[in-house]
């Protein structure tokens, strides 16, 4: 029972969860730059390196302080928002009126010192950290064998991706963030806290990458570089969906892992390429992108 | 074209340089400074933040020396196909990339560039993660021998003046002019009637070669090209190059590459070449908050108060 129709279901299967839990990865980065683009116009190209810092910090709390995978779940993504507080703080918004093209070389930059200190003190080679006991262990479905820690990924990214969906369309306070993007003057007229609204969503937006470093320790190893190599990817997808919607940065980075996860198992020499790829068709038949509003 | 005395002095200063610095390093610096000013043609006169350029320095260098190593032709047509090679794929890579403006534009270059990485990464000719090494450099024009460096050195030079000036006069011709026209403001540029994104398409062809152009060259002076060249972190040092020596001003690429690489020389031999990195970055950091002028803008600036 494990071929139909002459396609291997097992590999098949198999390469699709790896699809989708890189998806969820693609989709918990792809939602924190969107969030920050919404209200300060800006990309955080230290993105990656903020997730490389979740990873980082989860595999340091655990080796030097013995604390768990699930208080570091909680704990990192804290310390890594705070980490973006400061950086918004005293570093964008000292020239958040200049060109936007200056933020996103300075977070470039930061990037770039982030990884480069991981580097030098960790090396380049990639750290373990062991799956948490309660999650060892998988289940026997009929067409695959489905590890528990890679189905929690799934499950804990889309309720997470969805929580956040569902704090900025459907809240009060989600709907300041809206009217802050919409017309930060007018916001400003009416009493709201403006800065401090823009400061606490750029720490947000970060702590999502925080929380998907501390999701991705136990799968992926834990290295300098993971954070760059990721983003581009990333990077892509918001290209592909464009930046108009939160549920659009969701979906596509969902859909785009799957897509990778399909060319794995049908040609996988491209399965590096294919989200580019798909951006090049994608800026042929829609160039604002697929949930874009703006030309 | 009028030559200004700084220009004359330069010139000389360039001729004589290689009786006193080791003439490699100084041909790596003007192949850098090439990079940069084909670059800086973009970011500092059209308004376009290209982050994909190593996929042009890449793909001059590996066609170049591909070429060198296996169809034994002459450095200069070799040069003159990887630079055409770098240009084709600068009429591609920019007809998508001008469909998209400012950090997108950004976004999109980066994402190309990264396809063209692996693709250099995956195909049998570059030689993968080992790179071409052993390059010969041959004979110019099938009689002036290169791998004599003070050689290499005059004819990078003639490269690189070859580049500047194409630079120089592109900037400076009707069709420069559209292109400042475009960064000051886009909207109206297309309201008198120019089609706006041919104007970016035709810039981002240009700077594609020049930096295809460098990559060459480059691939001869080391004799070496490996996947360094396509990487990312070189797309982001040609950024930082540009932005150290002065973004839009005609000296600042040099001054850039020439502070950068002569860095990274001189790190990379003491105990510090492991912080390369994390300097870069700083540099980048200071830059972007209080020198967004580089180098050579923030000294015009001080001329110009002295002066008034």
């Amino acid at each position: 029972m494990t071929t139909f129709l002459g396609i291997n279901l097992f590999a098949l299967f198999g390469q699709l969860l790896v699809g989708l839990i890189n998806g969820s990865f693609y989709a918990l980065l792809s939602l924190g730059l969107a969030i920050i683009f919404g209200l300060l116009k800006i990309i955080n190209f230290a993105q990656g390196a903020m997730y490389m810092l979740g990873a980082f910090f989860a595999w340091m709390a655990l080796s030097y302080f013995g604390m768990n995978y699930w208080v570091a779940l909680i704990v990192v993504p804290l310390v890594v928002g705070f980490l973006g507080i400061l950086m918004e703080r005293f570093l964008v918004r000292p020239i958040a009126h200049e060109d936007h093209l200056y933020s996103l070389l300075l977070t470039f930059g930061v990037a770039l010192m982030l990884q480069g200190v991981f580097t030098h003190v960790y090396g380049s080679s990639g750290l373990a950290y062991a799956i948490p006991e309660a999650l060892q262990g998988g289940t026997k479905l009929p067409f695959m064998y489905l590890p528990n820690y890679r189905a929690w990924i799934i499950v804990a990214s889309i309720v997470v991706c969805g929580a956040t969906w569902w704090l900025v369309e459907k809240t009060r306070l989600g709907a300041y963030l809206r009217a802050g993007t919409e017309n930060p003057q007018l916001m400003q007229a009416f009493g709201i806290n403006v800065p401090l609204i823009v400061t606490l969503t750029f720490g947000f937006g970060v702590a999502l990458a925080g929380f998907a470093g501390v999701m991705a320790a136990p799968v992926y190893s834990v290295s300098p570089e993971m954070g760059s190599n990721l983003l581009i990817v990333v990077f892509a997808i918001v290209v592909i969906g464009g930046m108009g919607s939160i549920g659009g940065a969701i979906l596509t980075g969902l859909a785009m892992g799957v897509i990778e996860g399909l060319t794995k198992y049908l040609y996988p020499e491209a399965s590096t390429t294919v989200i580019f790829l798909v951006m090049v068709i994608v800026l042929l038949l829609k160039p604002a992108g697929l949930f874009g509003k703006e030309a | 074209m009028k030559v200004s005395k700084l220009t004359l002095i330069l010139l000389v200063a360039a001729l004589v340089a290689p009786f006193v610095v080791y003439p490699v390093l100084l041909a790596k610096i003007l192949c850098f400074a090439l990079f940069a000013a084909a670059f800086n043609l973009l970011l500092g006169y059209v308004g376009l933040l290209s982050f994909g350029h190593a996929a042009f320095l890449g793909t001059g260098g590996y066609i170049t020396g591909w070429l060198m190593m296996n169809a034994g032709i002459t450095p200069e047509l070799a040069i003159l196909l990887g630079t055409g090679a770098a240009g084709l794929l600068g009429a591609v890579y920019g007809k998508l990339a001008v469909k998209r403006e400012g950090i997108y534009f950004a976004m999109v270059t980066l994402a190309l560039a990264q396809l063209i990485f692996f693709v250099y990464l995956q195909a049998p000719f570059t030689g993968g993660e080992d790179g071409m090494q052993g390059i010969p450099r041959g004979e110019l024009f099938g009689f002036i021998d290169l791998s004599d460096n003070l050689n290499m050195y005059y004819f990078v030079l003639a490269i690189f003046l070859f580049g500047y000036w194409l630079i120089h006069r592109t900037i400076h011709s009707p069709f420069g002019q559209v292109l400042k026209a475009i960064r000051e403001n886009e909207p109206r540029a297309v309201s008198l009637g120019y089609n706006v994104s041919d104007y970016k398409w035709v810039a981002f062809m240009i700077s594609a070669a020049l930096a295809g152009l460098a990559g060459s060259t480059k691939s001869l002076v080391f004799q070496l090209t490996s996947l360094t060249d396509a990487h990312w972190h070189m797309s982001g040092e040609v950024v930082l190059m540009t932005l150290v020596g002065g973004v839009g001003t005609v000296f600042g690429p040099l001054v850039g590459a020439g502070t950068i690489v002569t860095m990274q020389n001189y790190l990379s031999g003491g105990e510090l070449g492991n912080y390369v990195h994390i300097i870069m970055g700083a540099i980048f950091v200071i830059c972007v908050l209080a020198f967004r002028g580089g180098l050579v803008g923030e000294f015009q600036k001080l001329l110009k108060r002295n002066a008034g």
